[in-house]
């Protein structure tokens, strides 16, 4: 079995977002970024199936401008076969990019698809649900266990309430929580090694997709922040505040 | 405009956020109908007929919405939608999970999490953890949204009597099935829905040590959450968490026990209209958010607290 996970390029989550002066967007110039964490965890399962012997390739696909090769590279490095770079120096919405990497999966033929259950940029948790549609396959999201046997898998999801099993049929589209495992660190002849991995590029254009934006982003803010507080002195200070000021209690 | 809000429920009773998505379909206006899928659950539909502001309830009682499964739901939400200009669901695990998929379907865009309502076309929602809103504009036939339940009132549950009108359709698409769901053990008062919540981080070193915050939580009615590094560290289970990627609330007042304050942990407990910090490392980050602060060793505090209480 193949495997496909996808991956993307965002800002650094220890970074706080900073908001343009125009309103126009997050200013990542010169920012500090990185694979996608939940990302990570999704190429660390791979990693570990393909270790297990349950798939035999594994190929990390993410779609954006020049840079996004470092991020493709950074996939190899953790230990991916090879890189799909589906190069756009626009920024895509959710499904136009299932759009795209559905078209990658019509030609790769994975057996499971594995995506971070969101990206921390947009936050928008749609892109694997919308993949999984446009295939007509099965899906589980936020996972945090997967289990494949033969045609089909099981796997544990974190919902609101805890945790919820549920059997999915094979080919299947998987987006995965932070608790699924512990991402791997990559060692400097990892780094050496991905550089000689190969790296497919193709141009968004060439796959004749309708990736038009059908929202426009018409101004980006800060939230309001919040009021200074104040440092009390004492638990017995803390209450009396709580009851007599804020009235909360 | 026409709004269908997908119910949320579990065959008996509504969830809390589907009353909160309704809040937000009066803002866009025009008519509310609401889709209650499920099996055996009429009396979800029943409770649905009195919240005020509906119009009509459609209800699509079916063994193969059960346990509301996103690839049949989604068959459903995609045939019932051709009527609306806007479908609401509450951005819960379960909204996030299936709105996406009827949205390709339907070849639409989603609007994700929206905090404020501004036009019909237009929604802000939040960005990078919250550190960013944006106003987005929909030029799509459909507007897929998906609700931040925090930023909109819960509609009144009664005071309503809209019509109840029986549905067939939906596929069974074979694709998924139910096996089990782990019962939670946060019982006692509502995380999502609390007034108060009292929540420990990795400062609380072990799970035996939240007893010391439930027994706060109890005599405050409060709920007990916790931040990701707690839950990651197996303290308590994956319910209790708060943050980006937890869950999101807006409590009265919001006691951080032994929690540092990551941007992750804020995205999910910011809007509170009172936090409080206790923690020994005065830098911690969450300070700066707290509206009162207690630099001090958790362990001495807690009980110290409690007893006052």
């Amino acid at each position: 079995m193949k495997i496909l996970v996808c991956v993307k390029r965002v800002l650094d989550p220890q970074v706080k977002a900073r908001v343009k002066a125009d309103g126009s967007g997050v200013d990542l110039a010169n920012a500090k970024m990185t694979m996608n964490p939940f990302d990570e965890n999704a190429l660390e399962e791979a990693l570990r199936l393909k270790e297990a012997g349950v798939a035999e390739e594994l190929i990390v696909v993410s779609i954006g401008g020049g840079k996004t090769e470092e991020t493709l590279r950074h996939g190899l490095a953790m230990g991916a076969d090879r890189a799909i770079h589906v190069v756009t120096e626009e920024a895509l919405e959710p499904l136009a990019i299932a759009k795209v990497l559905k078209s990658i999966v019509d030609t790769e033929a994975p057996g499971l698809v594995l995506a971070g259950k969101q990206a921390i940029d947009d936050d928008s948790n749609q892109t694997a649900q919308m993949l999984s549609a446009l295939l007509g396959w099965s899906q589980s999201t936020f996972i945090s266990e997967l289990k494949i046997d033969g045609d089909s898998a099981t796997t544990i999801r974190e919902v609101d309430a805890g945790l919820e099993t549920i059997t999915i049929k094979m080919p299947t589209v998987v987006s995965v929580d932070l608790r699924l495992n512990e991402p791997r660190y990559v060692k400097l002849p990892d780094v050496m090694k991905a550089k000689r991995k190969p790296m497919d590029k193709i141009e968004l254009d060439s796959l004749g997709l309708d990736t038009a934006h059908r929202l426009t982003t018409l101004e980006v803010i800060e939230p309001e922040p919040r009021a200074a507080g104040v440092i009390v002195n004492s638990v017995a200070e803390l209450v009396d505040k709580l009851r007599n000021e804020a009235k909360v209690i | 405009m026409s709004n269908l809000v997908i119910v949320e429920h579990d065959n008996n009773e509504i969830v809390a956020a589907t009353l909160h998505t309704i809040t937000a379909a009066q803002q866009i206006g025009g008519d509310i109908d609401l889709l209650v899928a499920g099996e055996n659950c009429q009396a979800v539909a029943e409770s649905a007929a009195q919240i005020t502001g509906v119009a009509t309830v459609k209800v699509a009682d079916n063994a193969i919405f059960a346990h509301q499964q996103a690839e049949n739901l989604a068959t459903l939400i995609v045939e019932c939608a051709k009527d609306y200009s806007h479908v609401l669901v509450a951005a819960t695990t379960f909204g996030k999970n299936v709105l996406p998929r009827a949205s390709a379907l339907l070849d639409m865009a989603q609007i994700s999490e929206i905090v404020e309502v501004k036009s019909p076309d237009t929604f802000v929602r939040p960005i990078y953890a919250g550190n960013a809103l944006a106003t987005v504009q929909s030029a799509d036939a459909i507007k897929m949204i998906t609700v931040r339940t925090i930023s909109f009132e819960a509609a009144a549950e009664s005071g309503g009597s809209a019509a109840i009108e029986a549905i067939s359709g939906g596929t069974d698409t074979g694709l998924s099935s139910w096996v089990s769901q782990a019962v939670s053990s946060n019982d006692r008062v509502d995380l999502s829905s609390a007034k108060i919540v009292v929540s420990g981080g990795r400062g609380m070193q072990n799970g035996e040590n939240f007893s010391m915050l439930q027994s706060v939580a109890d005599k405050l009615g409060a709920a007990v959450g916790a931040s990701r590094a707690a839950v990651d560290s197996g303290f308590v289970p994956n319910e209790y968490q708060v943050g980006q990627t937890g869950k999101v609330i807006a409590p009265d007042l919001y006691i951080a026990v032994g929690i540092s304050g990551a941007i992750q942990h804020l995205a999910g407990m910011k809007e509170s209209k009172v936090i409080v910090a206790i923690n020994n490392d005065s830098e911690a980050p969450i300070f700066q958010v707290a509206d009162y602060g207690l630099v001090a060793d958790l362990f001495e505090a807690v009980p110290e607290l409690d007893a006052a209480l």
